[in-house]
């Protein structure tokens, strides 16, 4: 490898793959939305008030995107310490945004709207679920940078992994307030 | 599979021990890494292509199984009891087995043949090697989308074993009769895996696409601007923007339905009697599904054929040493019906009862995608018009598919007016429209693509005789077997019939029906002979000796001939004009690395 040249590239080819995956995840919504705006315009749909816990869970989700944008800062200073410490507490507001999703399901249920109950409500267990699953993807890429992080045999330098997991958890941030702006207005 | 796989590997290492003695080897590859979980895109490339493969042989055995039951609706034969059991009691395929083929014959040759083995193979080929990169954006992530197809093979191959058999709801899969277990024996399990495997199938589509574009937008080498790609890398860009943007939502159709399946839920389901017994579930809709399945259905098989299209382009322009015809008006094209291909899907739900008003600008825009595919056709023609023509299988294939994008293509405007749809649709006719256009075309562009690539994926030959055989009973037998389909289907024949000799109405086309039997059998051991063709060449096949057999102008050609991972030993070479240099200025060809001249004018 060492007499090849150095290959061109514009950016780094994992930011763009994730530009290009995050266009890709948004489609799958995209289609879940438009299925559920399609329900909605027929007979028989049953609307609701979501679970007010999703209005926490908006909070602590928003709090999560402040924490590693700071991480992502922390680590360009080198700051080590600081940022094994924020992306740590990033991961745990990402663990507590999918608790708080859960108990909103139960709360769901218990008044009345389970899962095999009105296709509104299955729709809302559906799409804040595959959201929640996506959310925790990025729990587990964030442990996978907390343990490169304690790593004392390698040395990372390289700012692009925790980029591409800052840019994704934003990314999936803005993809709850969509969806719980959608699901609010077209109930 | 694997043993197909390994079985080549092996043979590779032999012949890689004679022959191959490139220096620029960084370091040495054990046999898992170089052949099994290979980062190198040429050998995730042959991976695709070889399971690809083994897959089409099992899908094309399917057809000729269900054919021999269409074909000869009262014999017997006990073979068939033999390898299928209980599915072919006596001699005779069960109403049951026969749907089940049909499913999984539209399963595998749509999403594991001509998605992943077409698209996957010379996606993972070319797109480094023609715009000079020295492998794919992530290439891990390239090995990843390789094995969680061989995932989805797993899965699915194993959906052909179970006691109630795989699923037979049609490829479609659409619900209630997918939704309900209870609703047919082909309900059962086997959707369940079926479920699976396509969504493991998506993850590998979508991890595959995304590199693809990465690369493809941000590794070129330098001077290889975006208007000097060759056609097939513009091809392939658009082949993956298409995936990467409808497979997810697919994902999101099958989400539901696996929901409607297990946990109860009502997305697809309204109003349903099982056996006399009224199911619980209210509100759903069965159309739904049909609306997210076809927004994926529909642009797969766009990204079933512009792979086709894009190596057809360029086979024809190197074989009749001329530029290709209008290259600026095929891209235009393939953005076109990259376009079109999202706003079109609902024409194939003209008799579900959407509405007319609604119907009738999606006939409009469904017309519209005749407009760039008359350009393409246009182009083709031109590019070899006056061509000093070299009749090599390649070409030869890539000719059918001209021949047989347009005889397939024309019949596309019958069916995309919703008022002949009225009758036509869910007949024979539509069977001989898709199997032409999309089946028959496709399989010439990637036969095209394997017989002109082949030496630069082995450093060989594939045996010519075999391939003029293999093109001319191809063609010949494509035409055979679709073409009285056109007939039957406007009679109004349905498809997906198990037994139509109780039926006095089309009891004339017994004979036609055993024709075109008889003809798949033909067909199919042709391409058997190609499966022969494509192996024995791997290890026996005229030896490549010089670099660049076909005197084409792509980067491809400038690599060794049997490349290491990374394709350049050197540098990698700078671009300097654009791909279809051909038979300019009293030259036969001039390379794309060949600096503009001064008395030049670039293209």
């Amino acid at each position: 490898m060492h007499t090849m040249s150095i290959q061109r590239k514009k950016i780094h080819p994992h930011k763009y793959s994730l530009w290009i995956a995050m266009g890709s995840i948004t489609m799958m919504f995209i289609g879940f939305t438009s299925a559920y705006v399609v329900k909605r315009s027929q007979a028989n749909w049953l609307a609701f008030e979501l679970p007010h816990i999703f209005w926490l869970s908006t909070a602590v989700i928003l709090l999560s995107s402040l924490t590693i944008h700071l991480a992502l800062k922390q680590f360009k200073e080198r700051n080590m310490q600081r940022y094994k410490q924020l992306i740590t507490l990033t991961a745990v507001l990402g663990v507590v945004f999918a608790a708080c999703q859960w108990i909103g399901f139960s709360q769901l249920k218990n008044s009345g709207l389970p899962l095999n109950g009105p296709v509104s409500a299955s729709f809302i267990y559906v799409i804040v679920g595959v959201h929640m699953l996506h959310v925790l993807g990025g729990v587990v890429a964030l442990l996978i940078m907390f343990a490169r992080a304690y790593r004392t045999r390698i040395r990372t330098y390289s700012s692009v992994p925790i980029e591409v997991a800052a840019t994704y958890w934003h990314f999936v941030d803005v993809l709850w307030i969509y969806l719980l702006i959608f699901l609010s207005i077209a109930r | 599979m694997s043993n197909e796989a390994t079985l080549h590997s092996q043979q590779e290492v032999m012949h890689g021990a004679h022959d191959h003695h490139d220096h620029e080897h960084h370091h040495e590859d054990n046999f898992i890494s170089k052949y099994v979980f290979s980062l190198d895109h040429k050998m995730i490339a042959k991976q695709f292509l070889i399971t690809g493969i083994v897959w089409a042989i099992i899908g094309a055995f399917f057809s000729v199984v269900f054919r021999l039951q269409l074909g000869f609706p009262d014999a017997t034969f006990p073979w068939l009891e033999s390898i299928l059991g209980h599915w072919a009691k006596g001699g005779r395929i069960t109403p049951e087995a026969y749907y089940a083929l049909v499913t999984m014959h539209g399963t595998i040759l749509v999403f594991f043949v001509l998605t992943a083995g077409l698209s996957g193979t010379f996606s993972n080929l070319l797109i480094p090697l023609q715009v000079g990169a020295r492998d794919m954006a992530s290439p891990f992530m390239n090995c990843l989308s390789y094995w969680f197809f061989f995932l989805a093979s797993l899965v699915m191959m194993a959906s052909l074993f179970v006691q109630t058999g795989p699923a037979s709801g049609g490829w479609t899969m659409y619900p209630p009769l997918s939704a309900l277990g209870d609703a047919s024996i082909g309900s059962k399990i086997g959707v369940d895996l079926w479920l699976i495997s396509m969504a493991l199938f998506v993850v590998s589509q979508l991890l595959g696409g995304l590199n693809y574009i990465s690369t493809l937008l941000n590794m070129r080498t330098k001077g290889m601007s975006m208007t000097k790609m060759p056609l097939t890398i513009w091809s392939f860009f658009f082949t993956a923007v298409l995936g990467v943007l409808s497979f997810p939502v697919l994902l999101s159709g099958f989400i539901l339905l696996l929901m409607d399946r297990h946990a109860g839920t009502s997305f697809y389901l309204s109003d349903i009697f099982i056996a006399g017994k009224a199911l619980a579930n209210e509100g759903g809709s069965a159309i739904l599904y049909q609306h997210l399945f076809w927004f994926l259905g529909h642009p797969e098989v766009y990204i079933i054929i512009l792979p086709a299209m894009g190596m057809v382009s360029e086979v024809l322009a190197v074989s009749s040493r001329k530029p290709i015809f209008g290259y600026l008006a095929m891209i235009g094209s393939l953005f076109a019906i990259c376009i079109l291909a999202f706003l079109v899907w609902a024409h194939h739900m003209f008799v579900t009862g959407l509405n007319p008003f609604l119907g009738a600008f999606f006939v409009l825009l469904t017309l519209l995608i005749a407009v760039p595919s008359a350009i393409k056709v246009f182009n083709w023609l031109t590019t070899i018009w006056k061509g000093n023509i070299r009749f090599t299988p390649a070409s030869l294939f890539s000719i059918g598919f001209v021949s047989t994008f347009i005889s397939g293509g024309l019949t596309g405007i019958w069916l995309g007016n919703s008022s002949i749809d009225i009758h036509l649709h869910d007949t024979y006719f539509v069977i001989a429209h898709f199997h032409i256009v999309m089946g028959v075309s496709a399989f010439f562009g990637m036969f095209a693509g394997i017989y002109h690539w082949f030496p630069k994926m082995y450093g060989r030959f594939m045996n010519n005789t075999i391939g003029y055989i293999h093109f001319w009973v191809t063609l010949i037998g494509a035409y055979l077997i679709f073409w009285p389909m056109h007939y039957e289907g406007m009679a109004g024949m349905p498809r997906r019939y198990f037994d139509y000799s109780s039926w006095t109405s089309f009891n004339q086309f017994g004979g036609l029906n055993q024709f075109i039997s008889i003809v798949v059998i033909l067909v199919f051991a042709t391409q058997l002979l190609f499966v022969f063709n494509f192996f024995y060449s791997i290890f026996k096949g005229r030896k490549l000796t010089e670099q660049n057999p076909w005197k084409a102008t792509s980067l491809e050609w400038t690599t060794p001939i049997n490349p290491g991972h990374g394709n350049w030993p050197g540098e990698i070479p700078e671009v300097h004009r654009w791909a279809y240099d051909y038979s300019k200025d009293g030259r036969d060809f001039i390379p794309q690395t060949e600096p503009i001249g001064p008395n030049e004018s670039a293209h």
